[in-house]
């Protein structure tokens, strides 16, 4: 079972290694290597699902060292959590590897990018098998650096740099906070191991519960960063600048889940009774991310950057549900978003790949006769994300409003907002990209993608669809606890979201040659994404002025002038004084010789 | 007979004199001979505590009028040799005004 | 009158430094600092010492200031001009002076009660006894005539016996003092040839004034 676990978690390292060192001028080579790899690790993670026990094993990385510190372990913990999400990130993962086979064919660095991928997997894996804080914390870094390593995959155009970038910045500020955080739990608990962490809050020494509720806030800082929510989502639509296959992987189901994943980690290991306001903070957060997503999405023309805020707002669901105190809730809705999120990300791809890479829905349109297969399984992913009954979405998103409902009424009523707007852009979206007419040149020629693509496309949409019931979710989801259904208000509530929202969508933009509603001041707004970009800009432009003003004193006017040029300026006026002393006159040196020898004698004779 | 103070205050006088011609005049020869002076002033010193110390047998201790005799001979070669100087700086330099004399400036 | 000698000879001492100091003239001031030296002299010859008195003229006054006067003609100096004298250089070169003939005055009060005494004369009595003295031999004996020496005889068979100070300082010198003589002679060598090193003329400016 351990050497399994290790396995899965070595093989996408040693896959990237071999790449990485060796084969980078042999395309064919690394790219077998690479999906191989993701193959394996698939096959191996089912086997681990097979084997129903709760597990773990650990090695020493750093020994104990006096009496308080007890060492740090690199180690292995094995659950239903770990398995349900490997099952997810592996077979995301390889689903995406076979999509990239024909998605990346003409690409010319192909080697860096299945390099890349399985650096991913490697860094994924760690987050999800970590038994400790400090572990998940070096793949938690790792992941950001695989994307940025992904996003920045065509590093020659300077907007797939600067997204880069960004993400990675972004990232950082999140993974501060997290470290705080973790050091924090560290100091009140004592320990950062999860299976300690459930020890210690089983019977908790005396704390201070404000201490630890800044602690979690402190950590879930991380899952802002890495999960994009607000104030730190804006890395997430510019990571589309990377290849479709890349945001299909990390930036729908994997990575970005990594953040609730965390927090779903946090809330089984501390009993949550004892945690004081944090969860409600948690809760608003995740709410207000997905209003604001779904307001941006409404309005966006780039069918990525749609599914971008889409995913934005999914994130936000997840969130509000973990603060909620339903983590259950959280990670099955992880669980379904990640497979139709990631078929409608593939599916994406294909038409973009498709229309010679056209990304402007308004340039694309009646994709549905030239590319029928990939717009039914585009269709099942969107009517999975609406939450159309009997699709996994649907059961999902009914838990999360159950929650919501019963908790909070304020963020009942946001979430079913965001689920009428969810309707109404996705409907946007399906109306204008597939329905219709050709628009441009690019649509006119498409047509149907390869059995390569199709493949992953089919599988996913399949998944969609099943995903949600008992008796696949109770086998494969990291979390899952079967709820009765019922007909209650979550119930009408959701319906209702559908069918206003679908109305909308198909009253505007049915056969639509521009967007009606861009004109309006509002709709500028949320094209915009609120101007929270310019915001930041002028607030780092700011800060960099001030601390350049504060080094430029110290520099020029401290070190240069005072030290620098004081020291010059003493030493020459010293040396001038001396200098006046030797006057080449005789007479002035008879005078000193005068006064040496009176001084002489006043100091030996007249003082005692 | 006058007592060893008077002869000390003689002394210092004269060597106050000395100083002051070598403080105030510019010719570098009458500061030399100024120079002189001083000395000269300090050898009565000495004869004067030379003749003050009187040892067993009654004669005076002939150790300071031994030391004069010592210094009459040392201003002696230090005179020739400082004239010689001079000649030598007046050949080069056509004065002997010490304030024309700054060359050692800075 | 001994008391009236050592003023006058005091006075002409000071004087003649004085004027040395005053004259503008160069040749002035050597003339008065021979003044000086006389009056320097007659206080040593007031001090009973009659051998350095009489070599302070010798040399002092014969031979030194000579050579000054001999270096001053041949220089052929005008006068120094009134009014080159900055004031400063006079208000340093009066301060100082005074500064210190007001130590010397503060020293000379510090000093011990004994010196404000007079010095014990040199009577037959003290002659006689030192006399005794250098007649002995070192077993306590006396020395039979034909060896007695000069010291002696002047010191007690005379008719007024005087100080042979002469005697005495030589005595003093080649018994006691004998290497610091010898060194005396090298440093008059060395001074010699250092004035004849310095006063040669370089064979390109061969023209210049002798």
């Amino acid at each position: 079972m351990h050497t399994i676990a290790w396995l899965i978690l070595g093989l996408p390292l040693l896959s990237a290694t071999c790449i990485h060192l060796g084969f980078k001028r042999n395309q064919g080579l690394s790219t077998i290597i690479a999906t191989s790899s993701a193959l394996i690790t698939l096959i191996l993670s089912l086997v681990l699902l097979g084997n129903g026990k709760d597990t773990s094993t650990a090695f020493t990385w750093v020994g104990a060292m006096g009496e308080h510190f007890k060492g740090i372990e690199i180690g292995l913990r094995i659950d239903q959590l770990s398995r349900g999400m490997l099952i997810v990130v592996t077979g995301v993962g390889f689903l995406v590897h076979l999509f990239s086979l024909t998605y990346m064919k003409d690409d010319r660095a192909k080697a860096r990018y299945f390099c890349g991928l399985s650096l991913f997997m490697f860094s994924m894996t760690g987050i999800v098998l970590a038994s400790n804080f400090i572990m998940m914390f070096i793949f938690w870094e790792l992941v950001g650096l695989s994307s940025y390593l992904l996003i920045g995959h065509w590093y020659q155009k300077p907007s797939a740099a600067d997204a880069s970038k960004k993400a990675f910045l972004t990232n950082r500020i999140g993974d501060f906070g997290f470290m705080i955080g973790i050091l924090m739990l560290w100091g009140i608990t004592g320990t950062v191991t999860f299976s300690e962490l459930e020890l210690w809050s089983a019977t908790p020494a005396p704390f201070n519960a404000t201490f630890l509720g800044i602690a979690l806030l402190c950590v879930f800082a991380g899952a802002v960063g890495k999960s994009a929510q607000a104030p730190l989502h804006v890395w997430l639509p510019d990571a589309m600048e990377g290849p479709t296959p890349v945001s299909a992987l990390i930036h729908a189901a994997t990575m970005v889940a990594a953040g609730v994943y965390m927090l779903a980690r946090f809330f089984t290991s501390v009993d949550l009774e004892i945690i004081a306001f944090a969860p409600q903070t948690i809760a608003w957060i995740g709410g207000v991310t997905s209003l604001l997503a779904a307001l941006m999405a409404t309005q966006q023309d780039d069918i990525k950057k749609i599914l971008a805020y889409s995913t934005l707002s999914q994130l936000g669901y997840m969130v509000m549900a973990v603060g909620l105190l339903n983590a259950q809730a959280g990670v099955f809705h992880l669980f379904t978003h990640a497979w139709f999120k990631a078929l409608l990300f593939l599916g994406s791809g294909a038409v973009i790949y498709a229309c010679h890479h056209e990304q402007n829905i308004w340039k694309m349109g009646g994709l549905r006769k030239k590319m029928p297969l990939t717009f039914l399984t585009f269709t099942i992913g969107t009517l999975a994300l609406m939450g159309f009954p009997l699709t996994a979405g649907f059961f999902s998103k009914e838990q999360i409003l159950e929650a919501a409902l019963h908790q909070s009424t304020p963020l009942f009523v946001i979430a079913t907002i965001v689920a009428t707007l969810t309707t109404f852009y996705m409907g946007r979206l399906l109306l204008v990209a597939f329905l219709g007419e050709n628009r441009s040149e690019n649509s006119h020629h498409a047509k149907e993608v390869g059995a390569l693509m199709l493949i992953p496309l089919v599988t996913l949409s399949v998944l969609a669809i099943i995903s949600g019931y008992p008796f696949v979710a109770s086998a494969l989801s990291p979390l899952y606890e079967q709820v009765g259904f019922h007909f209650g208000p979550a119930f009408w509530a959701s319906l209702t979201a559908l069918v206003v929202g679908g109305g909308f969508a198909f009253t505007f933009y049915r056969n639509a040659e521009t967007d009606p509603l861009k004109d309006k001041k509002i709709a500028l707004v949320f094209r915009n994404k609120f101007y929270v970009d310019e915001l930041y800009a002028q607030i780092v432009r700011f800060g960099q002025d001030c601390v350049a003003a504060i080094v430029h004193f110290i520099d020029e006017l401290l070190i240069g002038g005072l030290i620098v040029g004081g020291c010059s300026r003493a030493a020459e006026g010293i040396g001038k004084l001396f200098g006046r002393l030797q006057s080449g006159n005789l007479h002035g040196y008879a005078t000193l010789f005068g006064l040496g020898v009176i001084l002489l004698i006043y100091i030996t004779v007249f003082v005692p | 007979m006058a007592s060893l103070n008077d002869y000390l205050l003689v002394s210092g006088l004269l060597f106050a004199i000395g100083l002051a011609g070598v403080i105030i005049r510019s010719n570098i020869i009458v500061i030399f001979m100024c120079l002189e002076l001083m000395l000269a002033a300090a050898s009565l010193t000495l004869v004067a505590f030379s003749r003050f110390n009187v040892s067993s047998n009654g004669l005076p201790d002939y150790d300071g009028q031994v030391f004069v005799f010592f210094i009459i001979t040392v201003a002696a070669a230090e005179v020739a040799v400082g004239l010689a100087i001079i000649v030598a700086l007046y050949r080069a330099r056509q004065t002997i005004n010490v304030e024309d004399l700054t060359s050692m400036r800075g | 009158m001994d008391q009236f000698l050592f003023y006058l000879f005091g006075f002409l001492a000071l004087a003649g430094g004085l004027l040395l100091v005053g004259f503008r003239n160069p040749v002035s001031s050597a003339l008065s600092m021979v003044v000086s030296f006389i009056g320097l002299a007659g206080l040593f010859i007031g001090l009973n010492a009659y051998f350095v008195g009489i070599v302070q003229i010798l040399v002092y006054a014969g031979a030194i200031m000579v050579l000054f006067i001999f270096i001053i003609m041949l220089l052929d100096l005008n006068n120094e001009k009134p009014f080159q004298f900055r004031s400063a250089t006079i208000l340093g070169g009066l301060a100082i002076p005074i500064l210190f003939a007001i130590q010397i005055l503060g020293v000379i009060q510090k000093g011990p009660t004994e010196h404000s005494e007079k010095f014990p004369p040199i009577t037959e009595e003290t002659l006689q006894q030192a006399a005794d003295g250098f007649a002995l031999k070192s077993d306590g004996e006396l020395l039979p005539a034909s060896e007695q020496t000069a010291i002696y005889r002047s010191l007690a068979h005379q008719d007024s016996p005087k100080l042979p100070d002469t005697n005495l300082i030589g005595e003093t010198i080649f018994k006691h003092y004998n290497m610091p003589l010898q060194i005396m002679g090298v440093l008059l060598l060395v001074a010699t040839v250092g004035v004849v090193v310095l006063s040669k003329r370089s064979s390109k400016n061969a023209n210049t004034q002798n």
